[in-house]
């Protein structure tokens, strides 16, 4: 292959010494990846969409409760929470993962999928409180747009949680193949980006609203 | 190629953890698919994630102290601050979580996201500025006039 250069060392005694280098990608055959996070991109230009709606209509109470009135930062600290320690254990999961630990990579990511679901208890939680308290996504165009933003960001975490589920009976069914690694790294760098969009939503939506 | 060990390439650069993991053997072409995501999830270290981790735990608790603890009277410094300490945090997720780097997939992760950045940058500030002028420049309405509309 012409791409595949050996190092112009004179010393060829030991095959081990021997190394090649590529002036190319060394995995071009690898999609996967670069389409799901092409997907992903698309997913950031939803949110850029469901936030900008956020920042048009987030004043617009309509005679009805702000931000200020209705946010318990509390529980959206404790939210946060939840989803960063998400976050690191599903890294720890991938970590796990290469180096070939099932039972461990198990473990980490049912904690992952425990952690998610507390996530979507409290958001649950709050968002009943809301509509009880009359304040549901039909009382102003503030809540219309707050509901639909962090409602979608919830809804992708529920998915994720699905998707984290299919992939363990899948790993438990099949042990782990390169398709189902490609499958965790995929589903990786879903769960990581939603953290990120949570970033926006805590910053934007809960901290700046209460500011106002 | 079968005999070939490669050099480090393409990985977080100048990060030793995660070189040794390139070294492992390209024997068969299933290889490909262990380990290294392109640009993806893979090429992490629990140095690495344990890093990202304590940075957002610090970038996210300080923007909630401020807010919740009214550091500043002043409303707008404290959003600025919010703002900033939010774009910090997401450069460490990309870069500790997500592993982005330009030389990921031959770059194009990176493209694909500057690209998506522009997107959202344009819809983010054109929606804000435009409805705000559009806005302004209604006719004043009161809250009460407001409940009374149909």
């Amino acid at each position: 292959m012409s791409d595949i250069q050996a190092m112009p060392t004179p010393v060829v005694a030991d095959k081990q010494d021997l190394q090649f280098w590529m002036k190319e990608d060394h995995h071009p055959e690898n999609g996967t990846l670069l389409g799901f996070w092409i997907y992903l991109m698309s997913d950031c230009l939803i949110f850029a969409c469901l936030f900008a709606t956020y920042g048009v209509l987030g004043r617009s109470y309509a005679g009805g409760p702000s931000g200020a009135d209705l946010f318990e930062l509390p529980l959206v600290a404790i939210n946060t929470t939840m989803l960063l320690l998400s976050s690191i254990t599903y890294g720890f999961a991938v970590l796990e993962m290469q180096k070939n630990r099932r039972g461990t990579m198990m473990a980490w990511l049912i904690v992952t999928g425990l952690f998610g679901a507390t996530f979507l208890g409290i958001e649950l939680y709050e968002f009943a409180n809301l509509i009880h308290e009359g304040a549901g996504p039909q009382r102003s165009a503030f809540l219309s747009s707050f509901f639909t933003l962090v409602g979608t960001h919830g809804l992708h975490v529920t998915f994720g949680i699905i998707w984290l589920v299919t992939l363990m009976v899948q790993v438990t069914q099949r042990g782990l193949s390169p398709e189902n690694m490609r499958r965790l790294s995929c589903l990786s760098l879903f769960w990581h980006f939603l953290d990120v969009v949570w970033i926006g939503v805590f910053t934007f939506v809960y901290l700046m609203g209460v500011l106002r | 190629m079968s005999t070939a060990s490669e050099l480090p390439h393409g990985g977080a650069a100048g990060d030793a953890d995660v070189d040794t993991r390139h070294v492992h053997g390209h024997g068969h072409d299933e290889a490909h698919v262990h380990g290294h995501g392109p640009g993806g999830a893979a090429h992490g270290s629990f140095k690495g994630y344990m890093t990202g981790f304590l940075l957002s735990v610090v970038l996210t608790g300080i923007p909630f102290w401020l807010v919740m603890g009214k550091v500043f009277q002043d409303h707008q410094t404290t959003t600025l601050i919010v703002l900033a300490f939010a774009i910090v945090q997401i450069l460490v997720h990309m870069v500790y979580f997500l592993h982005l780097n330009t030389s990921s997939e031959g770059g194009w992760n990176m493209l694909a996201l500057i690209f998506t950045m522009v997107l959202v940058v344009i819809t983010l500030s054109g929606s804000l500025w435009v409805m705000y002028h559009m806005n302004a420049n209604m006719m004043p309405m009161s809250p009460q006039d407001m409940r009374n509309m149909p």
